[in-house]
C-alpha cells in the first residue's frame, strides 16, 4: 500500500475519495480541493471531514447562536466568553469561575455506561483546559418512557456510568434533572455539566503560539476506540484487509483523567503551559489545527512520535482516534523537562510530538514523508456555514389551539387528594434519589446543597464562605408548545432556581438538543427557541458563555421535543447564609410569592392526569423573574426566611410535598378567598415561589415585598405530619413519602 | 503542643485535601505525604484517605498496598503508631493484613452515597477516645466495595475482643457482616471504616454536622496526652 502524502496527491489528481462515506457533501469535498490547490490526502480528507462535521463546526447552527454575542447583555462578569473550551466567569475576590453543559446523547444511546462516563469526562477536561480545578458536575438527563423496557436498558446504565466516571474522579455530583417522556425513546439526552475554580491570573487558552515552542501530548496512549468515519477510510481505501470495525463509542479510564487533573494542574501552578487543549471529538486533528488556528505561528507534528496502544493504526486514524483521556500542551523548551518531570510524578504518559513553526501551516508527518499540509484555519474556523430554510409547521397552530381548559378538572377535595397523590408518584414528579445516591455528592468537602435542592452549590474560599451555584432546567412540552417562549421558560425556571437558593445569578451555558436540522419544522424551532434565549438573557442579564448544539435526535420523521437545557451560574457571598427547601421549623409561616393565573397547558397534571399536550406554556415575565430573584436573595441574606422551592412542573402542591418531606415537617394550607383551589395547587405560572418566613421576620419580609411590588400571599403555616388543604383534602406525610419515593426503585432497581 | 497527623496520596485518592481540612479543624498541623516516599516526616499519626486509588483496578486497596511508604506504614503501626484507613485507606488495610476481613461489592452492585448513622461501639481506640461508649453519630458513607466481610472465627475474635468498632444503625447500606462499619486492631492503634468522619466536620457542609470531628480530636487529645 501506498502512503497518501502530500506530493503523491498532487501527483494523482483523479484518485476516488470516499468523501461521501465520511460524511462530506460534494460541494464541501470541491471545496477541500478548491482550498488546497489539489486533491487532499487520506489524512487530510479525513480531518476536514470530521472538522467539519455538524458536530465540530457547527454548520447548521453557526447564523443563529451569532445571536448569542451580537444580544450579549453589557457585563463585568465575563472574562472569557463563548469560543473558549468553556467561558470564564468572575465571582470576586479573586477567584473565576468556568462552567459549561454538553451533549453525549447519541453514544450514551448506543451504549449507555460508557457512552454518559466519557461525556463526563470530556466535559471536565474542557474545564480543565481552561485552567481550573474541576470542582463539581451536574447530569440533566432526558430518557424515554419510564415503563418502556428499553428505558430499564439505557437509564441504569447511564447511571451507572456517570457514577463509576465521576465518583472516582472525585467530583460531587450536585445537580441536574431526569425527565421521562416517550419523545425522548429512541433519543435519549445525557447532557453533562462541570464547574472549575481557578484564581484570575491562572486562566490559560487554547492557542499555539511562540515558534520553537513544543507541543506535549499526554495522557492517555491513542488507540483505535471512536475512530467511526477513519476506518471506513482505512479499509475502504487503503487495506482491506485489516479489521476495520472498531467500537464507535469510547470507553473511558476515570483513573488516568483524575491523574490528567493532577499533573495538569500541577503543572498549571509552575507556569509551565503556554497553551493547552484537551482531545475530544476529532482527536488530534481538532486539538493540533485547533490549537494552531488560534495561535500566531504554524505547527510541525510528527505522528510517529504519538504513543499508542495498537501499533497498526494508520496515520489516518491516530488523527482520528477518540481516545480519552488525552491532552495538548504548548510549553517553552526550557519547561519541557520539569512538564515531563510532574508527569512522570503522576504516572502519565507524556511525548514531545511536535512544535510551534514560523510559518501558517499545519504539517503533519509520518515516516519522515509529509502527509498534511493545510491552512489550520481552514478545518478549524473556517468550515462550511449553513442557512438552512426553516418554517414555522403547519400543526403549530392546531397544537397551540388544543388548550388544557377543555381538560377535565378534579371537582372535590376527595378527586383533589387523589390527583396530587397520583402526581408526586408519577415518574417525572417522583424522588430522584435512587439515582442520585448513586453519586458522591460529598467528596471534596465543599458541598452545601445537592439534589434534591433547587440548586447545587458549592463552597469555593473557606475564609469567606464564598460559594457559586448551579441550576440546569428545560421544558421540552413548552418548547414543543412554543419555542421561544419554550427556551426563556428554561432560562427563568434555572435562573429562579438559582435564586431560590439565595445566590445571584451571573451567567448561562446552554445545551440545546432538537432533531434534525434538515427538518425545516425542526429548524425553525432551533431558530426560535436560539432568538428567545438569547433575547432573555439580554434582559436579565445574564450573558451565555458557552455551551453545546446536539442535532439529529431523531428517529425517522419523529424529533425529539426540542429541549433547550440551560444552565445557570450564581454566586453567593457566604454560603451559611444560603437557602434550602427544607420546611423545618413548625409555625413558620407560608407565602407564596408572585401571580398564580389559569396557566395548565403543558403542565405536569396535564400529563399526568390527562396525557395531554396542547395550547400555549405559562406567560413570560422576565422582569417579573428579575424582581422575585431579588427578593429572594435579599431575603436570605437578611435571615428573613428559612426555606424557598421554586414553582415549577407540579405547581404548588409538588414544591410544598417536596419541602415538607424534605424537612419532615407537614403544612396546614389555606387556599386564599376568591381562587380556585385547583388552580391554586396546579397552576404552573412561572415567576414564582413559596417561601417559609419566621413569624419574627414575617412584618419586615411583607413589608420588603409590598415595597418592591411583588405579590406576597399568606397560604398557610408548616405544622403537623400531614399535608392539609383546608376545606380540600388531608394526606399524611408517611403517605405521600411513599407515593413520592417508591416510583423509581419499583421501576428500575 | 500540637500533633502532627499524615495524610497519605495514592494515585486516585480523592478524600486527601478534605482529611488534611479535617485533621487542621481538630487543630492538628496537617502534613501531606506521597505515596512514592518510604519517609513518614516524623508524623505522630497517619490517615489513609477515601478514594479509588488506582482506580480500583485489580481489586480495591490491592496496588496500594505496594506502595513505598506502606512498608513504613505497616513497620510503625505493628509498633504503635496510630493509623485510620477510610473507605479506600480501610480497603488498603485489610490488604496489609494490618486489619483482618476483606471487603466486597454492595450486595445491591450498586454505588451508594448516603449519610449513614453509626454506633460507636469501641471508644477506647486511638481515634475514638473523644466519643462516649455506645453514642450514635452521622457520618456520610459513599463506596461501591462496602460490604465487610470475614470469616466465622475471625468475627468472632471481633466481637467478643470488642474489635468491632462502629456498626450501621437503622440500614446496612452494603450487606455487611454483624453490621459492621469499621474495626480496629487489638492494641487500638490501628482503626479501618467504610463512611466518611472528615465529610462531616462542619455545619452546613456536606451532610451539615460535625459528629465526624471526634475521630481527629481523639488522635488529637491521645497523642499530645501522651
Amino acid at each position: 500500500m501506498t502512503l497518501d502524502t502530500v506530493k503523491h496527491a498532487a501527483e494523482t489528481p483523479d484518485t476516488d475519495q470516499p468523501w461521501a462515506e465520511l460524511g462530506l457533501k460534494q460541494e464541501e469535498y470541491e471545496r477541500v480541493r478548491e482550498i488546497l490547490g489539489r486533491r487532499p490526502t487520506g489524512a487530510e480528507l479525513a480531518m476536514y471531514s470530521v472538522m467539519w462535521s455538524e458536530h465540530c463546526s457547527y454548520k447548521s447552527s453557526k447564523v443563529h447562536l451569532r445571536q448569542f454575542g451580537e444580544k450579549a447583555p453589557e457585563t463585568d462578569a465575563l472574562l472569557v466568553g463563548i469560543g473558549e473550551n468553556a467561558g470564564v466567569v468572575d465571582v470576586g475576590n479573586g477567584f473565576a469561575v468556568t462552567f459549561k453543559v454538553e451533549s453525549h446523547n447519541h453514544p450514551s444511546y448506543v451504549e449507555p455506561y460508557q457512552g454518559a462516563a466519557t461525556g463526563v469526562g470530556g466535559i471536565v477536561r474542557d474545564i480543565i483546559a481552561m485552567g481550573a480545578r474541576p470542582v463539581a458536575v451536574v447530569d440533566p438527563l432526558r430518557m424515554g418512557a419510564a415503563d418502556h423496557p428499553d428505558t430499564k436498558r439505557v437509564l441504569p446504565g447511564v447511571v451507572a456510568g456517570i457514577g463509576g466516571y465521576g465518583n472516582c474522579l472525585g467530583l460531587p455530583n450536585i445537580g441536574g434533572e431526569v425527565v421521562f417522556d416517550a419523545c425522548y425513546q429512541g433519543n435519549p439526552l445525557v447532557n453533562a455539566g462541570a464547574i472549575g475554580v481557578m484564581r484570575h491570573e491562572d486562566i490559560h487558552l487554547a492557542k499555539a503560539s511562540g515558534a520553537g515552542n513544543k507541543v506535549i501530548m499526554y495522557g492517555a496512549r491513542t488507540g483505535g476506540d471512536g475512530i467511526g468515519g477513519a476506518s471506513i477510510l482505512a479499509s475502504e481505501t487503503f487495506d482491506d484487509s485489516k479489521p476495520s470495525k472498531r467500537p464507535a463509542v469510547q470507553v473511558g479510564d476515570p483513573f488516568q483523567e483524575k491523574l490528567l487533573i493532577e499533573c495538569t494542574l500541577e503543572a498549571f501552578a509552575e507556569k509551565l503551559v503556554v497553551g493547552i487543549q484537551d482531545l475530544g471529538a476529532a482527536g488530534i486533528s481538532c486539538a493540533t489545527s485547533e490549537l494552531a488556528s488560534n495561535g500566531s505561528g504554524g505547527m510541525r507534528v510528527e505522528l510517529d512520535d504519538v504513543p499508542l496502544r495498537d501499533s497498526t493504526l494508520s496515520p489516518e486514524e491516530i488523527l482520528m482516534s477518540e481516545s480519552q483521556e488525552r491532552m495538548c500542551a504548548v510549553v517553552e523548551p526550557a519547561k519541557v523537562d520539569r512538564f515531563l518531570e510532574i508527569c512522570e510524578k503522576w504516572d502519565v504518559t507524556a511525548t514531545v510530538i511536535g512544535e510551534v513553526t514560523d510559518g501558517d501551516r499545519l504539517e503533519i508527518y509520518w515516516h519522515g514523508e509529509k502527509i498534511v499540509d493545510v491552512d489550520p484555519r481552514t478545518v478549524a474556523h473556517e468550515g462550511p456555514v449553513y442557512e438552512r430554510p426553516y418554517a414555522r409547521p403547519e400543526w403549530q397552530d392546531a397544537l397551540q389551539g388544543d388548550d388544557a381548559a377543555k381538560l377535565a378538572r378534579p371537582a372535590n377535595g376527595d378527586e383533589l387528594r387523589e390527583q396530587v397523590l397520583k402526581l408526586v408518584a408519577h415518574p417525572n414528579q417522583a424522588s430522584k434519589s435512587w439515582i442520585t445516591s448513586q453519586y458522591d455528592h460529598f467528596v471534596q468537602g465543599n458541598t452545601v446543597l445537592a439534589s434534591p435542592e433547587d440548586s447545587g452549590m458549592i463552597r469555593i474560599d473557606e475564609e469567606s464562605g464564598l460559594g457559586v451555584a448551579i441550576a440546569t432546567d428545560g421544558n421540552g412540552r413548552f418548547a414543543k408548545l412554543d419555542p421561544y417562549h419554550g427556551a426563556q421558560l428554561a432560562l427563568a425556571e434555572s435562573y429562579r432556581n438559582v435564586a431560590a437558593t439565595g445566590a445571584k445569578p451571573l451567567a448561562v451555558s446552554d445545551c440545546l438538543n432538537f432533531g434534525s436540522p434538515e427538518d425545516p419544522a425542526v429548524m425553525w424551532q432551533f431558530a426560535e427557541a436560539i432568538r428567545g434565549l438569547a433575547d432573555g438573557c439580554q434582559q436579565l442579564g445574564t450573558p451565555v458563555t458557552g455551551g453545546n448544539v446536539s442535532l439529529y435526535n431523531q428517529t425517522g420523521e419523529a424529533a425529539i421535543h426540542p429541549t433547550p437545557v440551560v444552565a445557570v451560574l450564581g454566586v453567593i457571598d457566604d454560603v451559611a447564609r444560603r437557602t434550602p427547601v427544607a420546611f423545618a421549623e413548625e409555625g413558620q409561616l407560608l407565602y407564596v410569592l408572585g401571580d398564580t393565573r389559569d396557566e395548565l397547558s403543558g403542565s405536569a397534571w396535564a400529563q399526568v392526569i390527562h396525557d395531554h399536550l396542547g395550547g400555549l406554556p405559562p406567560k413570560v415575565d422576565l422582569e417579573r423573574e428579575r424582581l422575585l430573584a431579588e427578593i429572594l436573595i435579599s431575603a436570605s441574606r437578611d435571615g428573613m426566611i428559612d426555606a424557598a422551592h421554586d414553582l415549577s412542573d407540579g405547581g404548588l402542591v409538588q414544591a410544598l410535598v417536596e419541602s415538607c418531606l424534605k424537612g419532615g415537617k407537614g403544612a396546614r394550607v389555606v387556599i386564599p378567598e376568591g381562587q380556585d383551589p385547583f388552580v391554586t395547587l396546579f397552576s404552573e405560572s412561572a415567576g414564582r415561589a413559596v417561601v417559609s418566613v419566621p413569624r419574627s421576620e414575617e412584618l419586615r419580609f411583607t413589608d420588603m415585598c409590598g415595597a418592591r411590588g411583588l405579590p406576597a400571599t399568606r397560604i398557610g403555616v408548616v405544622d403537623g405530619d400531614t399535608l392539609d388543604v383546608q376545606g380540600q383534602f388531608s394526606i399524611a406525610l408517611s403517605d405521600l413519602r411513599r407515593a413520592h419515593e417508591d416510583t423509581i426503585p419499583g421501576i428500575f432497581a | 503542643m500540637s500533633a502532627r497527623v499524615g495524610v497519605i496520596t495514592f494515585p486516585g485518592t480523592l478524600d486527601d485535601r478534605d482529611t488534611q481540612r479535617a485533621v487542621r479543624l481538630a487543630g492538628a498541623e496537617a502534613v501531606p505525604l506521597w505515596h512514592k516516599d518510604k519517609d513518614l516526616k516524623q508524623v505522630d499519626a497517619v490517615v489513609l484517605p477515601g478514594g479509588f486509588s488506582y482506580g480500583d483496578y485489580l481489586r480495591a486497596g490491592a496496588i496500594s498496598r505496594f506502595s513505598p511508604i506502606m512498608e513504613t506504614v505497616i513497620e510503625q503501626a505493628k509498633a504503635g503508631l496510630p493509623v485510620l484507613g477510610i473507605c479506600n485507606g480501610f480497603q488498603v488495610l485489610t490488604e496489609t493484613h494490618l486489619l483482618p476481613g476483606a471487603m466486597l461489592q454492595n450486595n445491591h452492585l450498586q454505588f451508594i452515597c448516603r449519610e449513614q448513622k453509626l454506633r460507636v461501639e469501641n471508644a477506647d481506640t486511638a481515634w475514638t477516645v473523644d466519643y462516649e461508649q455506645g453514642q450514635e453519630i452521622h457520618v456520610p458513607l459513599k463506596n461501591m466495595d462496602g460490604r465487610y466481610v470475614a470469616d466465622e472465627r475471625t468475627l468472632a475474635e471481633l466481637e467478643a475482643e470488642g474489635r468491632v468498632a462502629f456498626r450501621y444503625l437503622d440500614v446496612n447500606p452494603n450487606g455487611s457482616l454483624n453490621d459492621i462499619a469499621g474495626i480496629t486492631n487489638a492494641a487500638g492503634n490501628v482503626v479501618g471504616l467504610m463512611p466518611h468522619p472528615e465529610h462531616a466536620v462542619e455545619p452546613l457542609i456536606g451532610a451539615g454536622g460535625t459528629d465526624g470531628l471526634g475521630f481527629f480530636t481523639s488522635i488529637l487529645k491521645k497523642l499530645v496526652n501522651a
